[in-house]
């Protein structure tokens, strides 16, 4: 309401630079302000970096670092110029491991990623559109499956079946963390059938097809999106914490959560084996939430005057 | 004798809740010849609004259910026309103008982009096309700089701009019928004249016909060239919009003439009407209006009021029509 001018025969709030003859479309008009938001920016290297690091670890190092190189009589050597992050437990160079660790992360992030968002968009929107018993029945289901606390039902699940791969682990973050966002799309699309421009759109003759795409998805997609962004920085979490408890990835797989768990005991001789992997890690999931942060923002089509 | 332009005859709707069924619109019967704007005038629960969303088809079923009547557009009948049918009829037949221009604009699309897919999407027409003839009705609606405009997220636009834009999206496929439901009750009052000269001005160059929506008589005097008043899901009153606000065959329409403020005189106190408006789960016995009337008897206790034609062309719901003074 604030920013409505008031005025009748006042002129429109600003103009909008455009390429002459050609209406903003609003993905237009998000690119733009992605591009102006330095969060944006930062969070793209980011994460750039990391799902670099996953897809070819190799070109992060140079032939004189080798990560299968070990030697046991270098177990455990500080930062050095030889060893950049120093060396760990085995003697092997403790930098190659950490960009190794890399790797993990994005798949389970990835796919856990994938999987919540394609979940919660068709039980989503299903149960808001739908209503009646579709929604009661996924509604009611999500509401039981949410109240099952994710650690405790990872652990238990993890330590059935005993230590999965980087697959089992993402699947299980899957299993417990479909819910929240499903219930958002819910929400979303209940929020957005009953609108005025719905309700307009119909008394035009619009087909409920094309409401649903033009009007309901569109205006509800943002928080989706946004909740997309946390859910995978979220995942990455979740694989980092289930290792370190023990229950998640075992040796001799590569990834910071183990990392973090070998280098507890350790921690008050050599805790750079700590830092360094928290600190990926925290850049990592660091990066998600400022990709939401800026997405958030950057989809509020309310905030454009200020771009 | 030939089909009127638009009929509403003896419409039924009711909606059913929890707490018992609601006859919102309750045998509501009028038509509508071209050029020409009737001003349906009632309280809020009149079922003034309820009416037009019936006739559009456009209400949520449950809770709301059409139970009887007939909408016919010419000899067409618009309630037990098929989905797909009555889809083509909105907007390019009859359209609807709404209260709040701000809601009901999609706020992520540009003014231009929700013009051009409705022009697209129904006319068939290029976008070059589109663009065009969309840069013509804004331009025919009273908005200056039409082209930047199009541009224009509906946040960016003032109530009187963006209710524009609504009446362009509302005459863009040139309707027979608009069904403007409180076109102006969200607007300054300033604005709200403007709109209401707007909307005159395109009856007259397109010959449409318009059912005007409105709790505000000063509103239905100004723009109707007749007036139906609403109380409790019927018309109490229908005639010449001039006639009825100098000489009201109804005791609710003298009421609530009663009630507007005379700038000439200097009074202690507006007379409102006493009572409060009805409540429909359970409706007064009678005449709705029995409770609140001055010139209530036993009989309005007692029998429904029909629709009597006091003179050629005035239609009253009172046993004692003669009697109301204004």
């Amino acid at each position: 309401m604030s920013n409505r001018p008031t005025s009748d025969t006042e002129g429109a709030a600003d103009p909008l630079d455009t390429v002459e003859g050609q209406t903003v479309t609003l993905w237009s008009d998000v690119r733009r302000k992605l591009k102006r938001d330095r969060r944006f920016w930062i969070a793209a290297v980011l994460i750039a970096i990391f799902v670099g690091m996953a897809i070819a670890p190799q070109l992060f190092f140079t032939d004189s670092l080798d990560p299968s190189q070990c030697e046991l009589s270098d177990s455990a050597k500080g930062p050095s110029h030889a060893h950049w992050f120093g060396t760990d437990i085995l003697g092997c160079d403790y930098y190659t491991r950490v960009v190794y660790g890399a790797r993990t992360s994005i798949e389970v992030g990835f796919v856990v990623g994938t999987l919540i968002v394609t979940i919660a968009l068709s039980l989503g929107s299903a149960s808001g559109y739908f209503g009646g018993k579709t929604d009661m029945i996924i509604s009611r289901f999500a509401d039981v499956w949410f109240s099952v606390p994710t650690t405790l039902g990872a652990i238990l699940l993890l330590s059935l079946f005993g230590g999965g791969g980087t697959l089992a682990v993402a699947l299980v973050l899957v299993f417990f963390g479909w819910p929240d966002m499903t219930r958002l799309v819910r929400s979303t699309v209940i929020g957005g059938k009953h609108r005025g421009y719905v309700r307009a759109a119909k008394t035009m003759g619009s087909p409920s097809r094309t409401i649903m795409r033009r009007h309901v998805l569109p205006n509800g997609i943002a928080p989706v999106l946004v909740f997309a962004a946390y859910t995978i920085g979220g995942a990455v979490g979740g694989e980092a914490g289930l290792t370190f408890l023990g229950v998640g990835l075992r040796l001799p797989s590569i990834s910071w959560g183990l990392q973090i768990s070998i280098a507890q005991t350790r921690f008050t001789s050599d805790p750079y084996l700590l830092f360094f992997p928290s600190l990926f890690l925290s850049f990592l999931i660091g990066g998600f939430v400022l990709l939401g942060e800026s997405l958030r923002d950057a989809l509020d089509v309310k905030l454009i005057e200020d771009a | 004798m030939p089909e009127p332009l638009f009929t509403v005859e003896n419409l039924q709707v009711e909606f059913r809740t929890d707490d018992g069924v609601v006859h919102a619109v309750d045998g509501v019967s009028y038509t509508l010849e071209k050029s020409e704007v009737l001003a349906v005038l009632g309280e809020s629960g009149s079922g003034k609004t309820v009416h037009a969303r019936a006739a559009m088809r456009i209400l949520d079923t449950p809770p709301a259910f059409i139970t009887g009547g007939s909408v016919r557009l010419g000899d067409m009948e618009l309630l037990t026309l098929d989905e797909e049918d009555m889809r083509e009829v909105r907007g390019s037949q009859v359209a609807m103008l709404f209260q709040d221009p701000h809601t009901a604009l999609d706020p992520v699309y540009t003014v231009g982009e929700q013009l051009i897919e409705l022009l697209k999407a129904r006319r068939r027409v290029s976008k070059r096309e589109a663009t065009e003839v969309a840069t013509a009705l804004l331009g025919r609606v009273g908005i200056p700089t039409p082209r930047e405009r199009l541009k224009a997220y509906p946040h960016q636009l003032s109530g009187g701009i963006a209710q524009r834009v609504m009446v362009a999206m509302a005459v863009a496929l040139e309707p027979a019928v608009l069904l403007a439901d409180e076109p102006t009750s969200s607007l300054d009052v300033t604005v709200q004249a403007q709109v209401l000269e707007l909307l005159g001005s395109l009856v007259a160059e397109t010959q449409m016909a318009m059912v005007l929506i409105t709790h505000n008589l000063a509103v239905a005097v100004g723009l109707a060239d007749r007036i139906a008043v609403m109380y409790a899901g019927r018309i109490v009153e229908l005639g010449p919009a001039r006639e009825i606000y100098s000489d009201p065959k109804h005791p609710y329409t003298a009421a609530l003439l009663r009630s507007i403020p005379d700038i000439q005189i200097r009074e202690e106190r507006l007379p409102a009407i006493k009572g409060a408006p009805p409540n429909l789960l359970r409706p007064p016995t009678g005449c709705a209006f029995h409770p609140r009337c001055p010139l209530a008897d036993d009989r309005c206790k007692a029998e429904v009021p029909p629709e009597v034609e006091v003179r050629p062309g005035r239609w009253s719901a009172c046993f004692h029509a003669d009697e109301v003074t204004r």
